[in-house]
């Protein structure tokens, strides 16, 4: 009993569990339908591309999980969520596209300008709309949720503006040695790109925080801002930076997924993901109150977003039909999470305990 | 020597809060005065002009007083979109495909309603789980049933009860004009309008005069002296979201009354709309501080950006949003300019 206990108090624990439940319900499913079971976990090599269900999660899953890097943060730091990721991601798209493109160009097959400039563009506006938001709510003391909702309306209007309200279309192919738009979204040798990205991400992510005291700063300033500034941090200025962070991980995000379909998009890129990458940090065991966080969490939780999906998809949900399921989950995971339910798990337990004690006794 | 007691008696009964609501509805002014000059030509002057846009933004006026009292008590509920969604889809489907009776339907949808504010509130006061999490995943789970429901975009038949509601015109005696054909139009709003400023009404007295209301202040301001004025806080702060589903329900067939159709990508957005709209009416995301006179003016003001940017016909209508947002910032700024004056001043 008290192994089990401590198992499930372990930090990863509840990440982890999703995970394997939602990899236990693949195979039940795939059993069901007549297939071999470890289908989900079977690897394989097509065109000298890698292929597979579990490839495909790590690829779709990418750009909620390099959200969840920023949010984890911006979540630890100031007890919010930036609710404009989304939005950005489609800004970045948009800004990066019409670089590429040129103004009102709706359709290119050749760059008007160097692809490095239309990425660092892309990256650029990420860091301002992030510094932005961080000025709200670092300096002016605005709720995040608030200060983020200005440009979650805004940033995807500004990007249609950019965009001249086309779908702006790079149709420049990667052939060779000259580099096209479609690497991003694409593949290196038989790897997904955007798996390669992630991965780079999360590992320059892991090791500022292995390396650095910036985590630890972070935390303190999310557990208690005046005492954290009492003590010789610059509460406001680590704020900030928490929020470029996020604004950044949304133009790489946005980057991989105009690059995926190589247009903008501006009224699909990036819609919902910032419930996704918001879920992610829940789901990774991280209080949304602030504080405390655990990366490794928040990246499992992605991942567990996108497996839902794809299971949905692979169970014959529709697109339309699979957030029901997803709003379900999210409530079992936040009521088993939330402190009452808890107490009242623990008083039933107590009360169980003490009717067999008054029956060994009475026995 | 009596006047100058009652001048700073005033100046002190106009503080911060009430100031902002002050600006609001002079913005309100200065903007539609702003649009009659410019687009007096293109019918902005006329009344009914002004009745369209309480026409159009009928169902978003009963979401944001729901959202106003939610707010009050310093939660969230971003539900009501999708909740918007699935009644009008429920609405719709069920008139022109399970051919029920539109009354039954719309009791219901309110049912309905108060079943999902309920859970929610639950969740929110007894959990003590986020409310953004909580409305999230409510969101999820509406849009997702509004396509359980159907994928189709259904429209309500047109010889059904609620079709005669949708179209019945309510003329108001004065503000006629004649048209080039020298044909006297006479405004009209709708039946949403009607029920929306019902709504208003009502929930304006409720927050003002009631208990209910005023613990609805209590709980926002600070939940600890709320608990211990002998308040039930988790009571207080479940009955804010049912009244919020609830009045969500009704915004529903308001939307439903203007659109007559139900569609899985409707309402998208509407609950930042109706955040906006409060937010720029004064109210606080902190809780504690608001009216829904303010919300009122904010639905007003939004209503008459996309308006101007409509008659306007050659700006994209990506502009609305645009503006709405950058009107957003200014009182976001303004609010905390305030707060922090107010921190200065202790």
């Amino acid at each position: 009993m008290s192994r089990i206990r401590k198992i499930t108090q372990m930090k990863l624990f509840l990440p982890v569990f999703c995970m394997i439940l939602v990899m236990l319900i693949n195979v039940i499913a795939d059993v069901a339908m007549g297939k071999v079971p470890w289908s989900f976990f079977t690897i394989s090599i097509k065109n000298g591309l890698l292929y597979g269900r579990i490839i495909d999660v790590l690829n779709r899953g990418s750009e909620v999980a390099i959200l969840a890097i920023g949010m984890t943060l911006v979540v630890s730091a100031s007890a919010g969520t930036d609710i404009s990721v989304g939005s950005v991601m489609s800004l970045c798209a948009c800004f990066c596209c019409m670089l590429l493109a040129g103004y009102g160009v709706s359709s290119t097959t050749s760059f008007a300008m160097p692809l490095i400039v239309g990425v660092l563009g892309c990256l650029l506006m990420g860091v301002l709309c992030g510094a932005f938001n961080g000025t709200l709510v670092a300096y002016l003391n605005v709720q995040p949720m608030v200060a983020t909702l200005i440009l979650y309306s805004a940033a995807r209007a500004i990007g249609l503006l950019f965009c001249n309200n086309l779908i702006v279309y790079i149709r420049v192919p990667t052939s060779g040695l000259s580099i096209g738009y479609d690497i991003f979204g694409g593949y290196i040798g038989p790897i997904p790109t955007p798996i390669i990205i992630a991965a780079v991400c999360v590992a320059v992510m892991t090791i500022v925080l292995k390396k650095t005291a910036f985590g630890l700063s972070v935390q303190s300033v999310g557990i208690n801002r005046k005492a954290s500034r009492i003590a010789g941090l610059n509460s406001q200025r680590l704020i900030l930076l928490c929020y470029i962070i996020c604004g950044l991980c949304a133009g790489i995000a946005g980057l991989v997924a105009s690059s995926r379909i190589t247009s903008a998009d501006a009224n699909n890129i990036g819609l919902n993901y910032e419930m996704d990458a918001i879920l992610a940090v829940a789901l990774g065991g991280n209080s949304l109150g602030g504080g405390k966080f655990n990366l490794a969490g928040s990246i499992i939780g992605a991942y567990t977003i996108q497996a839902i999906t794809t299971t949905m998809y692979n169970m014959g949900v529709s697109s339309a039909q699979a957030p029901v399921f997803k709003g379900i989950i999210v409530i079992i995971i936040v009521v088993i999470q939330a402190p009452p339910f808890k107490e009242f798990l623990a008083k039933q337990r107590a009360k169980r305990q003490q009717a067999s004690g008054k029956e060994a006794a009475s026995v | 020597m009596k006047k100058p007691e009652n001048a700073v008696k005033e100046r002190r009964q106009i503080n911060g809060n009430t100031l902002l609501l002050l600006i609001t509805i002079g913005l309100f002014i200065v903007m539609y005065a702003v649009g009659c000059v410019i687009y007096a030509g293109k019918g902005f002057t006329h009344l009914q002009n002004f009745l369209n846009i309480l026409i159009t933004n009928a169902g978003l006026l009963c979401v944001a007083c729901g959202m106003t009292c939610v707010m009050l008590t310093g939660g969230i509920d971003i539900s009501v979109g999708a909740l918007i969604a699935m009644d009008c889809m429920l609405l719709a489907v069920g008139m022109s495909e399970w051919g029920m009776n539109p009354i039954l339907l719309c009791i219901l949808v309110l049912v309905i309603g108060v079943v999902f504010g309920m859970f929610q509130g639950f969740c929110v006061g007894y959990l003590e789980i986020q409310p953004f999490i909580v409305s999230m995943a409510g969101m999820f789970f509406c849009r997702g049933m509004t396509a359980v429901i159907s994928t189709d975009q259904v429209s309500v038949p047109s010889d059904s009860l609620f079709y005669t509601w949708a179209n019945a015109k309510i003329t108001i005696p004065f503000g006629g004009y004649y048209n080039k054909k020298g044909i006297l139009q006479v405004p009209y709003i709708r039946v949403g309008v009607v029920i929306a400023l019902a709504v208003l009404v009502i929930i304006f007295l409720v927050l003002r005069y009631t208990k209910f209301g005023r613990s609805l202040y209590a709980v926002g301001g600070s939940e600890q002296s709320a608990a211990m004025m002998g308040l039930d806080v988790k009571k207080t702060k479940m009955e804010a979201y049912v009244l919020s589903s609830f009045l969500c329900s009704i915004g529903g067939i308001c939307y439903c009354l203007n659109t007559m159709a139900g569609s899985v990508s409707q309402a998208t957005g509407l609950e930042m709309d109706a955040i906006a709209s409060s937010v720029i009416g004064g109210t606080l995301l902190t809780g504690g501080v608001g009216n829904v006179i303010g919300s009122f003016f904010g639905v007003l003001i939004n209503g008459t950006i996309s308006s101007l940017v409509k008659t306007n016909g050659k700006l994209l209508s990506s502009w609305a949003n645009i503006a709405t947002a950058a009107l957003l910032c200014f009182f976001i700024v303004l609010q905390s300019v305030f707060a922090l004056l107010k921190d200065r001043k202790k």
